[in-house]
């Protein structure tokens, strides 16, 4: 087992056992609306891992100076600068791809990947550790958004990176390039990921994945996870028989 | 700016351009808070009431502040810290002196400050180049089409809880299924244009 904090075991972290896109299910806004194409999604998740790892390194040379009770608006500060710069630099040396992505470049400020990582690593680590942190987290999600991009440019418009294979295009359906297609996908590929570790489980007879309550489950797919810790879930949800369904 | 024209904003943002269902905004909510009726009928709500008075608020920064002042590119920066103030403000407004209203919307408030879609109109407002009051009718249209569609899958999950769902559907992946078929209704939608 890497060292707790080392760059390799962050990064590893990031890519596969705490997959933000896959396993952690945050961040979802951009993961359906930019995938239409591979090249679409690589754009989008080098440059949310560009803000993501430099805000993370900030917000960790920072966090013994920033007070408790106003980080959340001293992090989003922190992340719109970033983002801003993103922003002006897309716009100036990719203006195609820019105008691809359009209005979720600036919404990258509002990506809970970002804000969550902030909250949950980057305010109580190291600088280093936390850059890798960043690192990690926004490869993981590049390759994440990637692979899907990938599935529904294949299937939706039977090309690979924009160029044709034989004669696929024919055959294309263009419903996965829209937007239900997006919700196809992601639902598949969560599914045949939750399907792999419950074969594993069995085959093995231990737990390998990380078991969610309810709780759990439900703060992980909201943005405000950060601001709220589970507050909100705890007023809303009374436990009654009925509540008690099983959750993947 | 013709009654026409409002009407064309209103149809086409709450329902052929449907901020969740085809334009990916504000998806965190959509898949979180949709557990029962109610309480998505209540995100619905504050989402309508914030949305439209952010877009308002920010519509008259972006006018006359940042346009004069030719601080367009920080419109991002300004427009993230002015929602996350609002909703504050507009928390405390309502504790102090709409008791009513804030016990129906008040645990909602704090969850939409990193709602996107909150962002998403005000940055497609500038980007449109709308005027005040189309500002606010999209802002208000955006959020009823939200609304619509979080009571909508918050209805399907409550049925779907008697279903008997194969074991890796279960959870997240059943949910964006029926979400990818409701997007696939709205689609519909688009003859209306």
């Amino acid at each position: 087992m890497m060292k707790e904090g080392s760059a390799g075991e962050r990064l590893f972290n990031g890519i596969i056992k705490e997959n933000p896109t896959l396993v952690i299910i945050l961040g979802m806004c951009p993961t359906l609306a930019v995938t239409t194409s591979a090249m679409n999604g690589i754009g989008m998740g080098l440059s949310t891992t560009v803000v993501l790892a430099l805000s993370n390194l900030f917000i960790a040379l920072l966090r013994n100076i920033i007070p408790d009770k106003i980080r959340i608006p001293a992090f989003i500060v922190i992340i719109a600068t970033f983002v801003t710069m993103v922003d002006m630099l897309m716009k100036g040396f990719v203006p195609a791809l820019y105008a691809q992505l359009g209005i979720y470049i600036p919404l990258i400020v509002v990506n809970c990947i970002i804000l969550g990582r902030a909250e949950a690593y980057a305010y109580f680590n190291k600088p280093v550790s936390s850059f890798f942190d960043g690192l990690g987290m926004g490869i993981g999600f590049t390759c994440a958004i990637t692979i899907i991009g990938f599935i529904r440019e294949l299937i939706g418009s039977g090309a690979i990176f924009g160029n044709p294979v034989g004669n696929m295009p024919d055959f294309a359906a263009t419903i996965f390039v829209m937007a239900p297609g997006a919700f196809f996908v992601l639902a598949t590929i969560i599914a045949i990921r939750t399907k792999i570790i419950n074969n594993m489980e069995a085959k093995k007879g231990e737990t390998l994945s990380v078991k969610h309550t309810d709780r759990d489950a439900d703060c992980a797919t909201c943005a405000a996870a950060a601001t709220c810790h589970g507050k909100f879930y705890d007023n809303t949800v009374k436990v009654s028989p009925e509540n008690k369904e099983v959750k993947a | 700016m013709t009654f026409g024209s409002i009407m064309s904003i209103l149809i086409m943002s709450m329902l052929i351009n449907n901020v969740v269902l085809s334009q990916f905004l504000g998806i965190c909510p959509f898949l979180g808070v949709s557990k029962k009726v109610d309480t998505a009928s209540g995100m619905g709500g504050a989402v309508i009431f914030v949305i439209g008075i952010a877009s308002a608020i920010a519509a008259l920064i972006y006018k006359f502040i940042l346009l004069p002042f030719g601080l367009t590119y920080l419109n991002t920066i300004v427009f993230i810290l002015v929602i996350a103030a609002l909703v504050q403000f507009v928390e405390m407004f309502l504790k102090k002196s709409m008791p009513g209203l804030y016990k129906a919307l008040g645990v909602y408030l704090p969850l939409i400050t990193t709602n996107c879609a909150v962002l998403g109109v005000v940055l497609l407002n500038v980007q449109n180049s709308y005027n005040f009051v189309e500002s606010v009718v999209n802002g208000l249209a955006t959020a009823a089409g939200f609304a619509i569609s979080i009571v909508i899958l918050a209805g399907l999950r409550e049925k779907m809880k008697y279903n008997n769902i194969p074991r890796s559907f279960q959870g997240m992946p059943i949910v964006m299924f029926t979400s990818g078929l409701m997007a696939i209704a709205f689609c519909g939608f688009s003859g209306l244009k």
